[in-house]
């Protein structure tokens, strides 16, 4: 096991692991890995108190490829694992390294509930929407109607909205980017780095075998301008490839306008990531393309303690009200006898 | 009161040597309560205690109904005893519903007490009687006592301006005072606990104390009773005693084993019946820096327990079959990333949801064998509710040093039952030795030390940072590994690091002869009652013996050698023969088992009957069935 020397300055070197990666060639995760081993030097912590934690899918083998502690645990179940090690051990920087089938399909639940507890830890959603380790049947967030293994016939569910379903769930910090945009996805990824609790980051990502293309939309250069928003905190909703068009409220209903003698920047819907209140968060979750061009960014990002953090000051103030626990006196409780 | 109307006279006073008193009323009329007072006050008398309380699954099923009767059953006496007691000398029973569903129960000649004002029309019928049998003559057979208790209750509290719901609350204590005054109990305790608990509301003090006060002296002035019965203190091993539950044995069990092994404890749950007792005791701690979470579900309590043990604390869970089932995966998972947790299974009768408020011990195959794939883990059982706190100790013991998860299975009838306790000293607790390593020089994730144990690296250590997963291990590095010779050898290593803590645990104790005619095996909570039924054999002079199992894997290494010292075995538990499944499974000895699913603990006389059976050559579970039909025809009559 290799140790950095004290002093010198980490690099992403350091953060990788002598394995072989061995994701399909031309596989979007390269690009998530790259700029994950990227990040971590730059945040001031030794890569002795990262602990990357994750499920099962092609996602989940990220772990093995960062040279930092590691869990890859059971399918869905890695927000759960992550809680109980976070809650253990407050110092840690917890990541969880998850995809589309294991967050939102097997791990629904302990997804929703992460969220809702605000544990500290930032949360790395692969929405590839297939299941690409089984080779190919649909997940959650496959578009309805899509013909995969499973379905020949297309699919006959609605998929879930990872955005929509986590600010439901009073998430405090969550942003999107694309795999292949590496500058958006460094800064989101570093924008969740920075966030004291869940920092939920759904990143689209190519599964090039079962679902090559999938993001077309957001990633193509003659096109995408015209598709993405990118979210900038109060500034107005401006997209397009001349920059002419914006999203305005027509009460609440978004809208697309032109901007020019009827419409202004003025007019637009400005972003507001720190709102108190989650609902234009909610609203910007539901621009999805090809009637609105889709967000990119942070969605929200907003202080709130997190659970970690209230699990320890109860300690601290239980201690500092009673002392240190007694076990003698524990054990002996208040009614006791002696037998002579 | 009464009490001044009629100056005490002398009872007469009936030396007995044990008494089984069983509180029986609807869920809301405080009988778990009533019971509890005076199982400890029976404690700190100098009895030795054991108590079995049956309640109903619905939290309020319809009142007055046979659904909603909920009981608690005290055995006091002056000798060493081991189980709540099978025949009920004395039933309280405060409405129609609870005397028809406890009769059955009632020694013969047994007294009744009852709240006579209850037994209207209205809780006649609901109880399902067309007679009222205080009147029909078919309680004839038992010393019956009527009392007005909702009456004279009333009078004792009267002018304390509580509502007519809160005087009726009180009841539970004047039926506790009569109970004191017959079997001489004292009430300083009950009194004492009165003022500590309701102690925010005065007129709640002085109402209950008034109702207990009320019920004793009414026992004492009127011409009622006969007699009154004195069992005399039990000869006790010196020390200082508390009463505890197995719930809350656990639970002091699972923060010491957080001083033996300095290190902090980390506890996940999920609410369910009868395990939650453990996390709400738990989460009172905290300044015991004992962390607590209640988890979404029980998949999420194992693997938060397995994430805090990767992060290198004392990690546990609780719960019971259901949840067990939803914990198999996580299991797995601890068995393959070899990191210590201990989880606790409170039994209760399955499958499915069973019966979740009564006692069963069906689990011990899936804590075998509930996994997919090779994938052994030490499984232990306590024996009395006490015994929880020693077995959650040494089940941690065993999961840092094996570096394994390990099962403790308890039950319904463990976990609420209470029992003196002797408060060990701090000295006398043991030591959980944790090693962490740090040198990067040498650390290898899957190198085994002498007892086959991997190191327990925890995150934060300077370059020792490695990969834990569900993957198959490479030996000694701990790579991902797909070679066919290294999962062999892993599969090998996993078991022989397990089969090895054999060595590593007490033999097996054989009590009575060394080896003879009849060997009486027993695991887990049906020790108490196959001891009694042993002894009280021995006593009538059989040469028999009996062995209980408290590491159930691995078995004791002096398991075969033992049993095959006797012309037969006879192994005895509530399921429908798992435990002597797993003894002809590794010993080829020709075991009989005597089994009951009866969601309760096994009667003494039925087990006593069955080893009377085995001793001449019969089928012991013949007859059982014979005994359990018997058992419903009471019901019905």
């Amino acid at each position: 096991m290799s140790t950095p020397p004290p002093g010198r300055a980490l690099t992403a070197k350091d953060f990788t692991t002598d394995r072989e990666v061995r994701w399909c060639p031309g596989c979007g995760d390269y690009s998530i890995l790259m700029q994950v081993r990227k990040l971590l030097p730059t945040l001031g912590i030794p890569r002795e108190n990262f602990v990357f934690v994750s499920g099962i899918g092609c996602s989940s083998r990220f772990p093995y490829y960062v040279n930092t502690y590691g869990l890859h645990t059971i399918h869905g179940r890695a927000p759960a694992i992550a809680t109980g090690l976070k809650c253990a051990r407050p110092d840690l920087s917890v990541w969880v390294v998850t995809g589309d089938g294991d967050a939102l399909s097997i791990g629904g639940n302990h997804f929703l509930h992460v969220i809702r507890r605000n544990v500290d830890l930032k949360i790395l959603l692969f929405n590839n929407r297939i299941y690409g380790l089984t080779k190919g049947q649909y997940s959650p967030t496959s578009e309805l109607g899509k013909k995969t293994k499973s379905t020949p016939y297309g699919t006959i569910e609605n998929p879930v909205n990872p955005i929509s379903l986590a600010l439901a769930a009073e998430a405090t910090f969550v942003a999107r980017s694309v795999d292949v945009d590496i500058k958006h996805l460094g800064y989101v990824l570093e924008r969740a780095a920075d966030h004291k609790g869940t920092a939920l980051v759904e990143i689209y990502q190519d599964c090039n075998v079962f679902n090559h293309m999938a993001y077309a939309f957001a990633t193509d250069k003659t096109v995408k301008a015209d598709n993405v928003i990118y979210l900038e905190h109060g500034k107005p909703l401006v997209f397009g490839k001349n920059r002419d068009k914006g999203i305005r409220l027509n009460g609440l209903v978004p809208e697309i306008v032109t901007l020019g003698d009827a419409f202004h920047e003025e007019d637009l819907l400005h972003h507001d990531e720190k709102a108190d209140a989650p609902h234009l968060a909610f609203i910007l979750s539901r621009l999805r393309y090809p009637e609105f061009p889709e967000p990119m960014g942070v969605f929200r990002c907003v202080d709130r303690p997190t659970y970690d953090e209230r699990m320890q000051e109860q300690i601290d103030a239980a201690v500092a009200r009673q002392g240190p626990g007694d076990l003698a006196a524990l054990l002996t409780g208040s009614d006791s006898w002696i037998v002579n | 009161m009464i009490a001044e109307a009629h100056p005490p006279r002398e009872k007469e006073v009936r030396r007995i040597r044990s008494a089984v008193i069983r509180f029986a009323g609807d869920s809301g009329d405080g009988m778990q309560l009533a019971g509890l007072q005076f199982s400890n006050a029976s404690a700190i008398f100098g009895n030795d205690v054991s108590t079995f309380p049956d309640y109903p699954a619905e939290i309020r099923a319809p009142a007055g109904t046979l659904a909603g009767v909920s009981g608690f059953q005290i055995n006091f006496s002056s000798y060493d005893i081991h189980t709540p007691g099978d025949r009920v000398h004395c039933l309280v029973a405060l409405n129609p519903a609870a005397l028809k569903a406890n009769l059955p129960d009632l020694e013969p000649g047994g007294i009744i007490i009852v709240n006579e004002e209850a037994f209207d029309s209205i809780d006649l019928a609901k109880a399902g009687y067309l007679n009222n049998p205080l009147d029909d003559g078919s309680l004839d057979s038992y010393r019956l006592y009527r009392v007005p208790i909702t009456r004279l209750n009333k009078e004792a509290v009267a002018g304390l301006g509580l509502s007519a719901k809160a005087v009726d609350r009180c009841k539970n204590f004047f039926a506790l005072g009569i109970v004191y005054w017959l079997y001489d109990r004292p009430m300083e305790p009950t009194i004492e606990w009165i003022r500590e608990k309701f102690a925010k509301n005065p007129e709640t003090v002085e109402a209950n104390i008034r109702a207990l006060k009320g019920g004793h002296n009414f026992a004492r002035a009127t011409d009622l009773f006969p007699a009154r019965y004195l069992v005399a203190p039990a000869p006790i091993a010196p020390g200082r005693y508390r009463a505890v539950t197995g719930n809350q044995a656990a639970a002091l069990g699972l923060i010491a084993a957080g001083h033996c092994a300095a290190k902090p404890l980390f506890f996940a749950g999920y609410p369910i019946t009868p395990a939650s007792e453990i996390l709400h005791e738990l989460s009172r701690y905290k300044n015991f820096n004992v962390k607590t979470f209640q988890a979404e579900d029980e998949i999420a309590a194992m693997g938060a327990a397995v994430g805090a043990a990767f992060g290198g604390a004392l990690a546990a869970t609780a719960t019971s079959g259901p949840g067990m089932s939803l914990k198999s995966e996580g299991l797995g998972y601890a068995v393959m990333t070899e990191l210590p947790v201990v989880i606790i299974d409170v039994q209760r009768a399955g499958p499915s949801t069973g019966m979740p408020t009564k006692t069963e011990q069906a689990d011990l195959w899936l804590a075998l064998w509930g996994r997919h794939g090779e994938c052994p883990l030490p499984v232990l059982a306590p024996l009395s509710p006490s015994d929880c706190f020693w077995t959650v100790i040494e089940a941690f013991r065993i999961a840092v040093k094996y570096m394994t998860p390990v099962i403790v299975l308890s039950e319904g009838y463990l976990a609420n039952g209470s029992e003196p306790w002797r408060v060990p000293e701090l000295s006398e607790l043991p030591r959980i030795l944790v090693e962490h390593p740090t040198d990067p020089e040498t650390f290898q994730p899957y190198a085994r030390n002498e007892f086959l144990s991997r190191p327990w690296a925890v995150p934060g250590t300077p370059g020792l940072e490695h990969r834990l997963g569900g993957l198959e291990k490479e030996h000694i590095t701990g790579g991902v590994s797909y070679d066919p010779d290294n999962h062999e050898q892993m599969v090998d290593l996993r078991a022989r690091k397990i089969a090895a803590i054999a060595d590593d645990i007490p033999p097996i104790e054989v009590h009575g002869p060394e080896s003879g005619d009849l060997l009486v095996v027993s695991w887990g909570g049906s020790y108490g009652s196959v001891r009694t039924a042993c002894e009280e054999l021995r006593q009538r002079g059989y040469a028999i013996s009996e062995a209980h199992f408290q590491h159930l894997n691995p078995l004791p290494a002096n398991t075969g050698e033992a049993l095959s010292r006797f012309r037969r075995v006879l192994v005895c538990e509530r399921n429908a023969g798992q435990f002597r499944s797993w003894l002809r499974f590794h010993y080829p000895i020709d075991a009989i088992g005597f089994t009951q699913v009866r969601g309760k603990p096994f009667p003494v006389a039925d087990l006593v009957e069955a080893i009377e059976l085995t001793l001449e050559g019969k089928d012991p579970n013949e007859h059982a069935a014979a005994g359990s039909r018997a058992d419903g025809q009471r019901l019905h009559h």
